[in-house]
């Protein structure tokens, strides 16, 4: 992905937690995680992915 | 603001001149008929009335204060203002003074997460951005200004009244000997944020607000760091906030810190407050030495600008027309590419070199560029400032991951200014297909190296240019009626690689050094005909 698409994703998901309030952001945060995970190859991508956001 | 005791102007740095009202003979000649009024002596009512000076166009230009700007303002000039002040002829002593610099780092919780580096090479005359304090702008300016026959300063004279007529407008000033009417063909206002000639004329700016403010400080110390932009995001010394901090000449330093939601600009400017917040600052960057504080202001971020930067004989250039948010330094910048770019305009049309019509391009080349400036300065901002909660928490977390992922620091990058294209002006042609590089028309003409100098000092200063490589083709555009300046550069060479041409290629390069057309194959007759299109000439 470029850093040109990493913006688009950036704002898109900025956009979507102002869109889904009221709801709390970690539900809507949450959802997007699910559905990206069931796009990634396999689970270990995505038990990477979250081990890796757990540290920053 | 300066610290207490200390008047507006009593600079630690900087001695500023006091001009006088028009006096003695000088008087006879305010009510006289002008060409073009200028309104506003800052940088680019200066700039603009310089351009048309070179255009041999005389203009009066008016200022309400007796001396320059208060404060340092705008610090950061960027390659394409110098190349602009350099065809003007009077960049010497910006490059002088200016501290060139190529680039910054971005800090999270006091970690570096990122360094960019602005494109720069030997191929470059001018560092892609320069720090110089606006009073020595307005100085340096004002040095060519003096010295220009072409152009009359009245100090002291307030505009009061402004009323479009069938010939252009009467101007009422206001100086302390009392009050005149003159009238003018042609009116640029450059008075700013504030423009006196815009409330007049009944005209709004258009746009948004964004919440976020900032004080701006300049203290003087001895501080060991190179010029390298420095941007603190969440600085232990101002939790949540953002901090940036820029090097200027003279021991200078700029520390440009955010104001939470919950602090009180009133409060937040007080002397007390602004110290105790920059002696934070510095302690977070490791100074331990003496400062002195020398001048502060508060600014929020804002997009606005004028639907149409012309009303008849009136045309609008810089803060006037559009206000912007700082992140990326494009307020002066593009103030200066707006004066630039009517002065040129406005000088071919009144010596006969241009159609009317050519003045029509004005407004949807630059308003053009501002645009592009909000959906830039926009992002920054969002960034810098994030306005809602969305925007917040992913900014927040591109931070967090930049410590340990690159990737997320580059959303931290600040896209400094890059000159505009004017992609879909009516005073630029159609791209040909047959080029694989350089500018396409609109994009400002690329710096190459030519011999010992650069390409930039082979284009005519004031008029248009066709570049090319093959000398017969230079010979027969030169014997042309009202032939352009030709610079006629080797072939092969690193210019031609730079800008995709072969032998029989040239670009055609306008006055203010845009790219007004180019031919993979171009003929005298091809040349002479985009001559008279993009200058709206009644053939």
């Amino acid at each position: 992905m470029t850093q040109h698409e990493i913006e688009q994703v950036y704002e898109a998901l900025a956009e979507g937690i102002d869109r889904a309030a009221p709801e709390a952001p970690e539900l809507y945060l949450a959802r997007v995680c699910l559905l990206l995970a069931r796009e990634l190859p396999s689970v270990e991508a995505a038990l990477a992915a979250i081990a890796a956001a757990q540290t920053a | 603001m300066r610290p207490a005791g200390r008047a507006d102007t009593a600079s630690l740095y900087f001695t500023y001149p006091q001009f006088a009202a028009p006096e003695g003979a000088a008087r006879a000649g305010l009510a006289r008929d002008v060409a073009v009024a200028i309104v506003g002596a800052g940088p680019v009512g200066m700039v603009a009335a310089l351009t048309l000076a070179q255009q041999g166009i005389a203009s009066v230009l008016i200022e309400a204060k007796d001396s320059f700007n208060d404060g340092s303002r705008a610090i950061c000039i960027a390659r394409q203002s110098y190349a602009i002040l350099d065809s003007l002829g009077v960049v010497a002593p910006f490059l002088e003074k200016s501290l060139g610099w190529t680039t910054g780092r971005s800090f999270y919780r006091g970690r570096q997460i990122l360094e960019f580096h602005m494109p720069d090479g030997p191929e470059e005359k001018f560092r892609p951005m320069y720090n110089l304090e606006q009073q020595f702008i307005e100085a340096y300016l004002w040095q060519a200004i003096e010295a220009n026959p072409l152009i009359e300063t009245r100090w002291q004279s307030r505009l009061e009244g402004i009323e479009i007529d069938e010939a252009g407008a009467r101007l009422t000033v206001a100086d302390p000997e009392g009050s005149y009417s003159f009238h003018a063909d042609w009116v640029l206002a450059a008075d700013g944020a504030r423009s006196v000639v815009r409330s007049q004329l009944g005209l709004r700016l258009q746009g948004q607000n964004f919440e976020g403010r900032y004080v701006i400080a300049d203290v003087q110390m001895d501080h060991d760091y190179p010029t390298i932009r420095r941007a603190l995001f969440d600085p232990a010394c101002r939790p949540g906030a953002t901090v940036l901090i820029h090097r200027q000449p003279d021991n200078i330093w700029r520390i440009d810190y955010q104001l939470g939601d919950d602090e009180d600009p009133a409060e937040a400017v007080r002397e007390e407050v602004v110290r105790d917040s920059v002696a934070a600052v510095l302690a977070e960057i490791g100074h331990t030495g003496p400062w002195e504080l020398e001048w502060w202001s508060i600014y929020s971020a804002n997009t606005l600008a004028l639907d149409d930067y012309r009303k008849g004989p009136v045309i609008f250039i810089g803060d006037s027309a559009h206000i912007v948010p700082i992140f990326g330094v494009r307020g002066l910048n593009n103030g200066i590419a707006d004066a630039h770019n009517i002065g040129w305009k406005l000088g071919h049309v009144l010596t006969g070199k241009a159609g009317a019509a050519l003045i029509d391009s004005y407004t949807p080349e630059r308003r053009g560029a501002t645009l592009d400036v909000f959906a830039n300065a926009s992002k920054s901002a969002r960034f810098m400032t994030p306005p809602t909660r969305g925007w917040q928490i992913l900014r927040d977390a591109a931070l967090g991951l930049a410590l340990t992922h690159p990737f997320a620091g580059e959303l931290a990058n600040p896209r400094q200014m890059t000159p505009f294209t004017y992609a879909e002006s009516p005073a630029v042609l159609p791209d040909d297909p047959g080029f694989a590089a350089g500018p396409a028309p609109g994009a400002a003409m690329i710096e190459a190296r030519v011999g010992a100098g650069f390409l930039s000092d082979r284009l005519a200063r004031g008029g248009f240019t066709l570049v090319c490589f093959d000398p017969a083709l230079a010979r027969a555009v030169e014997a042309l009626p009202d032939a352009p300046a030709v610079a006629c550069l080797p072939w092969p060479s690193a210019a031609a690689d730079r800008l995709g041409a072969g032998q029989g290629a040239a670009y055609l390069v306008r006055p203010d050094l845009h790219v007004g057309a180019r031919w993979p194959a171009a003929t005298a007759e091809t040349v002479r005909a985009a001559l008279d299109t993009l200058c709206f000439r009644e053939v």
